[in-house]
């Protein structure tokens, strides 16, 4: 590189300076983004005065940690399998079902809507519903005699939790499932039909193996979105409710586990479970954009 | 028999979807005993919290969408332009920060930028401010920059460059006059899309320990019954009026043909 005479080499190859341009991009990401969560990696194999250890990770093992995250790990498959679940019957029906056609655009607008209505304010909302004395609660003991605590049913619980969640989940899954639906041709349903299948036949053999990695790949998104939410389980459980998200909440608030390492551990804990919901995710998005064109 | 299917799906969303924004509206309406009121309203409105939190996070939303256009929209160009192999690796990074959950980030920024870290950020409330605004610029760099990139493929980048440059333009000028008036719509839409994550932002801000909108309203969730519900309706309304507004500015987008 060095003995290179700048005169010797012809004008148009000049010293590769393109790369400058993404100096500002590429030191922001590595600053803000790299080096925080490496600093939460690498601090999780290491003891207080810096040399490595397993003694963090070995920590998670204890019966306490282990039930947050087995709950936030329910909470996220429930409300994901559910949210896959319902959000696909809906975008089927407005793009099979023969609903009218002025209902799609306003669902598509209100599922973007609603999906980024996520946090503190959807927790109230849910308050002001499924509450000690939310509108439902109220309605249905007034009404039908129907007390839905003397059933057991308890907003700041595993079941109130997904509920709420799907409010963010359900649409989530329409807004990326209702493409690809629309991408089903409609030659592969003529020619089923014309080998003499049926339409349960149609929907099993051809239709269902097509979006399977779609759908697969949705709900480990939508997975890894429930196990992050942190501010919706807070504001409607405060602290009542061991979940990963609010157990690191307070640990950073207080180390409230007496070991800060510990703190980094449970944090990359859950960079692996979402980083594995997403790595299934981005995989099986890739097998299904081959069909899907 | 397909048909009712579907109306009874529609039907069990709508019930599912408009009971809570019901719920919340009608409790946020009866403050005063027995009759609908806009006490909490009137009663958020004039709290002088709510006006300083929701002051702070607008400005912090402002802050954040220049920074993140300055950022994004040059690099994407630039990407675009001179290192398309680059293109999927930079797409990955920008995807990173939905797979890292926002509170690890933050936990990682406390660690990093303390007072007795090289780059004290957390030391002065200025210094925090900053950082936040970072972070907060690295939560809406997914979607920021996904917005910029799919408008930049809609011109074609390369001519337009070599056109201003015929012309005399310097990159400055390039960028300012030429590739930003056409992405315009797309940066809007990152921009409504930045300002409705970051004004009810909570985790960051509260990791923090600052006076944004977010822990405001979680801390007066915890404190009072009639006032969160009326904050519920705001933040939703102004959820509403951003996706509101991106759909608005794309209707200007699809005037012009998209080019491959």
């Amino acid at each position: 590189m060095s003995s290179a005479k700048p005169d010797a080499s012809p004008p148009a190859r000049r010293l590769p300076l393109h790369w400058l341009g993404i100096v500002p991009f590429a030191a922001f990401v590595t600053l803000f983004l790299i080096l925080p969560t490496m600093k939460i990696v690498v601090g999780a194999f290491q003891t207080p005065d810096g040399s490595f250890t397993l003694d963090n990770i070995r920590g998670l093992f204890t019966p306490s940690i282990l039930a947050a995250y087995w709950i936030s790990i329910k909470i996220s498959i429930a409300s994901a399998l559910l949210g896959c679940l319902i959000g696909f019957a809906m975008a089927s029906a407005i793009v099979f079902g023969g609903l009218p056609k002025g209902i799609r655009g306003p669902l598509l607008t209100f599922s973007g809507v609603a999906s980024n209505f996520a946090g503190v304010p959807l927790a109230f909302a849910f308050l002001a519903t499924l509450g000690p004395v939310g509108i439902l609660t109220v309605f249905l003991r007034s009404n039908f005699g129907f007390d839905l605590r003397m059933l057991g049913f308890n907003l700041l619980s595993f079941w109130g939790l997904t509920i709420t969640y799907l409010f963010f989940q359900i649409p989530l899954m329409i807004l990326i499932i209702t493409p690809a639906l629309d991408g089903l041709k409609r030659e592969w349903r003529e020619a089923a039909e014309i080998l003499g299948a049926t339409g349960p036949q149609y929907w099993r053999m051809v239709a269902f193996p097509i979006l399977l990695p779609s759908l697969l790949g949705t709900l480990a998104l939508l997975f890894a979105n429930a196990f992050g939410a942190v501010a919706t389980a807070i504001a409607l459980t405060g602290s009542s409710l061991s979940i990963v998200p609010i157990l690191l909440f307070a640990q950073i608030r207080g180390d409230v586990l007496g070991n800060p390492h510990l703190g980094y551990a449970l944090a990359f804990g859950m960079i692996v479970v979402t980083g594995i919901a997403n790595a299934i995710y981005i995989w099986l998005r890739a097998r299904s954009e081959r069909w899907l064109k | 028999m397909k048909k009712i299917w579907a109306w009874g799906a529609l039907l069990f969303s709508l019930l599912y979807f408009t009971l809570p924004l019901i719920g919340m509206t009608n409790f946020s309406l009866k403050m005063r005993r027995g009759e609908y009121s806009f006490d909490a309203y009137g009663k958020v409105f004039t709290d002088p919290r709510f006006q300083e939190t929701f002051t702070y996070s607008v400005m912090q939303a402002l802050f954040t969408i220049v920074f993140g256009v300055l950022l994004v929209v040059p690099t994407a160009y630039w990407v675009r332009l001179k290192l398309p192999r680059l293109r999927p690796v930079i797409e990955f990074i920008t995807l990173l920060p939905l797979v890292i959950p926002a509170i690890v980030i933050v936990f990682g920024y406390i660690r990093l930028y303390n007072t007795s870290s090289w780059l004290p950020l957390t030391g002065t409330v200025t210094g925090t401010n900053i950082l936040l605004m970072f972070g907060y610029a690295t939560l809406a760099l997914p979607y920021m920059y996904r917005a910029v990139d799919t408008g930049l493929r809609t011109i074609d980048v390369a001519t337009l460059t070599e056109a201003a440059q015929s012309l005399g333009a310097g990159w400055a000028t390039i960028l300012a006059k030429i590739i930003l008036p056409n992405v315009l719509v797309a940066v809007l839409s990152g921009a409504f899309l930045t300002f409705a994550i970051v004004i009810g932002e909570f985790t960051m801000a509260a990791l923090l320990n600052r006076p944004a909108f977010g822990p405001y309203m979680q801390l007066l969730g915890a404190n009072r019954a009639y006032e969160p519900a009326a904050l519920a309706v705001i933040a939703f309304g102004i959820t509403w009026g951003c996706l509101g507004l991106i759909q608005l500015v794309s209707r200007f987008q699809k005037s012009a043909p998209p080019k491959a």
